[in-house]
């Protein structure tokens, strides 16, 4: 008996591998797309019978090649049919023999290039991810369209325009040399990095639709590692990942109102996800060849292991600030920097810090947010108070407007005890 | 007799599982765990991270440090429990109990030779 669970799973797990398999052989993403759902059908109606075949990944891409080889024969598709391989007739000698043929490497760069081709650069990034999730992951339209708080129409709409500008341009077929994997390398794990923030920067109502995207964006980029065991700057993404999901269950209240890492509540962070995540960054860091998803993990590693805010090693991170400035200089992580210069210097250091970003981030929600944190702890209540409301003004969400309004509503309350 | 059984599965299916499918299966598994440490016949049981946060130390002279897990094989080790069991047929009708529990895979059953400290479930 094989259980229906485990056969989902195994098509999950497989798809990567079979899907650019079947790319790579049939060059066409509709057409492996087909093929690869066929031989899903024949899976779930063959597997439960005579058991789960040795190599779940090498019995689709034989079944999927059949299917799609079938179909262009019989004309559904005007397309020729691929030269070097004819159909496989004998299913159990061809599995074992495709599987032996498909080593690990041949693996690898079929899913690097399934993944390149999603993440074309001649892509929009909405659609990169758009069609990351729909090819590779094979989440549906509809659940893509929720996550992304379009409607099915629209979303569908930016899926087929993604495909019909890959199949536009010339995407390379051929197994990539090393300098084009590693270039590839770091365009998937940003497009990763995409999809996990779109799910991790949603607000607190609409969490359950977007956590698939943060859970999907994690599975790939443990496959990504699993490709590249040796490579710090993945371990380093697939950490951070971990560790900043680690903490979804403490980082909204009941009425999703988002609520302050320092008074979140640390028995709801996830112990498993934040283990691995730390493995991870200690790894990454042995290799000593730092890079921005690292350093971000490292910062996030240090939250994790405080088991109090008042723990938190706030130098240790204002230093990490400091390498990520040298290494991506931009005013966003400047503001980051000054949170932590706060705590170890004080609310003037860090407004001083500030102070010059004010122009280039004069429509970011998050500037007027620490300006305001900073002067009301000078006890500048006014300046802080303005500094809010422009917040509340830039707010991308209503749980972010809410937020801010819950500090003036505690900005009112030290005016009344003052009054008083 | 102590056996360890060690729990070999291919790591991208158990991967695959949602969190529900996961929270079921360790539920499932919760029940075994319950009726043999009520029989004291229950040692340490682990659950092991992704191989992908795994460092292996080859012991060459000066050793060597490799990113992953000691062997590339389909199937992972990915936890191991140890047991008290009279014999080896003790042993495997244990891993079967958890077998039910926990479909897919392989147990790999291997009596515990020498360990250090007293067992005490």
């Amino acid at each position: 008996m094989t259980d229906v669970a485990w056969i989902d799973a195994a098509l999950t797990s497989a798809r990567p591998q079979a899907l650019g398999a079947l790319l790579r052989y049939f060059r066409d993403l509709d057409t492996a797309e087909e093929a690869y759902q066929n031989a899903c059908l024949r899976a779930l109606k063959t597997w439960p019978q005579n058991g789960p075949p040795r190599d779940a990944a090498a019995w689709l891409i034989m079944v999927g090649r059949n299917t799609g080889i079938d179909d262009i024969r019989r004309g559904k598709r005007q397309q020729p049919l691929p030269d070097d391989d004819h159909a496989i007739s004998d299913l159990d000698d061809a599995e074992s023999e495709i599987a032996d043929r498909l080593d690990g490497s041949q693996y690898r760069d079929d899913i690097l290039r399934l993944l390149f081709i999603c993440c074309h650069p001649q892509l929009p990034a909405t659609q990169q991810i758009a069609l990351a999730l729909r090819i590779v992951s094979g989440l549906t339209v509809k659940q893509i369209a929720r996550a992304f708080l379009v409607s099915e129409a629209a979303m569908e709409q930016r899926i087929t325009r993604a495909k019909a500008a890959i199949a536009k341009n010339k995407v390379p077929f051929e197994a990539p040399g090393a300098p084009e994997r590693s270039e590839r390398l770091a365009a998937v794990a940003a497009m990763l990095y995409l999809v996990f923030n779109e799910g991790y920067s949603a607000g607190g109502e609409s969490a359950d639709l977007r956590a698939p995207l943060c859970e999907e964006a994690i599975r790939l980029a443990r496959l990504l590692l699993k490709l590249f065991p040796a490579e710090p700057e993945i371990m380093g993404l697939a950490a951070l990942m971990l560790l900043q999901y680690a903490r979804s269950a403490a980082r909204f209240d009941a009425d999703g109102a988002a609520i302050l890492l320092e008074d979140q509540d640390r028995a709801l962070w996830n112990g498993k996800m934040i283990a691995e995540g730390l493995a991870l960054i200690d790894k990454a860091m042995r290799h000593r060849r730092t890079g921005a998803y690292q350093i971000q993990a490292a910062i996030a590693a240090l939250h994790a292991r405080a088991a109090r805010p008042e723990d938190t090693d706030w130098a240790q991170i204002e230093l990490l600030y400091g390498s990520l400035e040298i290494l991506q200089p931009s005013p966003v992580i400047t503001l980051n920097r000054s949170v932590a210069v706060s705590k170890v210097r004080g609310p003037q250091a860090a407004l001083d810090m500030i102070a010059p970003l004010a122009s280039k981030l004069a429509n970011y929600f998050y500037f007027f947010g620490a300006q305001g944190a900073y002067l009301n702890q000078l006890g500048r209540h006014d300046e802080a108070r303005e500094s809010f409301n422009r917040a509340i003004a830039l707010a991308n969400t209503p749980a972010e407007a809410d937020h801010i309004r819950r500090h003036i509503d505690r900005l009112e309350d030290d005016s009344k005890v003052k009054v008083v | 007799m102590l056996y360890a059984i060690l729990c070999y599965h291919d790591e991208a299916v158990v991967g695959a599982w949602s969190k529900d499918e996961d929270d079921n299966v360790m539920a499932k598994l919760a029940v075994v765990h319950g009726k043999l440490a009520a029989q004291g016949r229950l040692g340490p049981v682990a659950r092991l991270l992704p191989t992908t946060a795994a460092t292996t130390l080859r012991k060459d002279d000066p050793p060597v440090v490799l990113d992953g897990p000691f062997a590339e094989t389909k199937e992972q080790l990915l936890g191991f429990y140890v047991v008290e069991a009279e014999n080896l047929d003790g042993a495997l009708e244990i891993a079967q109990d958890l077998g039910r529990a926990n479909p897919g895979g392989a147990y790999e059953i291997r009596p515990i030779g020498v360990f250090h400290g007293a067992f005490q479930p």
